[in-house]
């Protein structure tokens, strides 16, 4: 599969997610500067993270303007899988591809440490190789990861399965205590309705290589890569 | 003249940094303080000859795609 990491000024997570595509999963990967105003023959595009535009104003604020958002924003309205980390959540919440916003950690500190996180919905191009009942031990690195969307935004998430990542404890429990920032529902990362444009705080490609410590993060790309061999096997049909 | 705005967190969305300069404020023994909200402050200078009511109007604009984002924050704006 051939994939698009953006890159942004400030992306500093753009060189990660190549690494973890090209070398571990062995896919074709190239980097997209974000002036470019075509995402090429992508198959699927990475939004990665970092600091893009220093935060400026606020996260992923500026980066929605660049040129590259308006392919990206054709490519995801043309059903293209995009999968945005971090910074890139941020941008694509910013750019309204996905549903609500991320706020200042509640505690107001940088938290940077590994959490496990849940699936409640494994019916997702993100998700499908996750093990039912399996929770991934991923990194999260961020200040800004608070994720709030209104009631009504809350409530169509779950009657639609759209959150598709949880903060939990080790034992899979949603609580208070294995929430790193105040996320409401302990909502770690959602998907579109559509279920093509998904987003995520933790850092699955910090997390793809046994040598790290966790090979789980390796389970979303692969989700992804399943599910775009599934649809080119079906347009061949 | 100038385009002020001030942005501040909607009361839906919890502000860690308003709560803990409240706390601060009451640690020092300044009474009275019943809500601190955090918000930012951006001045815009207009140009020499610029119509006001147009400069509202493009402002109101941007504040809403842009300066500030609806989810999340409230704005006021004013031109002087």
């Amino acid at each position: 599969m051939n994939f698009a990491v953006l890159q942004f000024p400030g992306s500093n997570c753009d060189q990660d997610a190549v690494h973890v595509l090209r070398n571990v999963l062995g896919q074709s990967a190239r980097l997209v500067w974000h002036k470019e105003s075509s995402l090429g023959d992508a198959d699927a595009v990475i939004v990665p993270g970092g600091f893009s535009y220093g935060d400026y104003l606020r996260t992923g604020a500026i980066a929605r303007f660049s040129p590259v958002m308006q392919a990206l924003r054709q490519f995801a309205d043309n059903g293209g899988l995009v999968l945005g980390i971090c910074n890139g959540f941020q941008i694509l919440c910013e750019a309204h591809l996905l549903p609500g916003a991320l706020v200042r950690n509640k505690s107001l500190q940088f938290r940077c440490e590994n959490v496990f996180l849940k699936s409640p919905s494994t019916n997702s191009p993100f998700t499908n190789k996750i093990p039912a009942g399996k929770l991934l031990r991923v990194p999260i690195a961020h200040g800004e990861g608070s994720y709030f969307a209104d009631a009504e935004t809350l409530a169509q998430l779950q009657s639609n399965q759209q959150v598709l990542w949880q903060y939990a404890d080790a034992g899979g429990a949603l609580i208070e205590g294995a929430n790193p920032n105040g996320s409401q529902l302990n909502i770690a990362g959602v998907c579109n309705a559509k279920r093509n444009v998904a987003g995520l705080m933790p850092h699955p490609e910090r997390a793809s290589e046994p040598l790290l410590g966790s090979a789980d993060g390796q389970l979303i790309f692969e989700s992804m890569m399943s599910w775009l061999e599934t649809r080119e096997k079906s347009k061949a049909a | 003249m100038k385009a002020k705005i001030i942005i501040t967190p909607k009361k839906a969305v919890v502000d860690p940094q308003g709560k803990t300069v409240q706390g601060a404020l009451e640690h020092m023994g300044y009474t009275g303080v019943a809500a601190v909200h955090v918000g930012k402050y951006i001045e815009i200078d207009l140009a020499p000859g610029t119509d006001q009511a147009a400069a509202q109007k493009a402002i109101d604009d941007a504040c809403h795609k842009f300066l500030s984002n609806p989810i999340i924050e409230d704005y006021r704006l004013e031109i002087e």
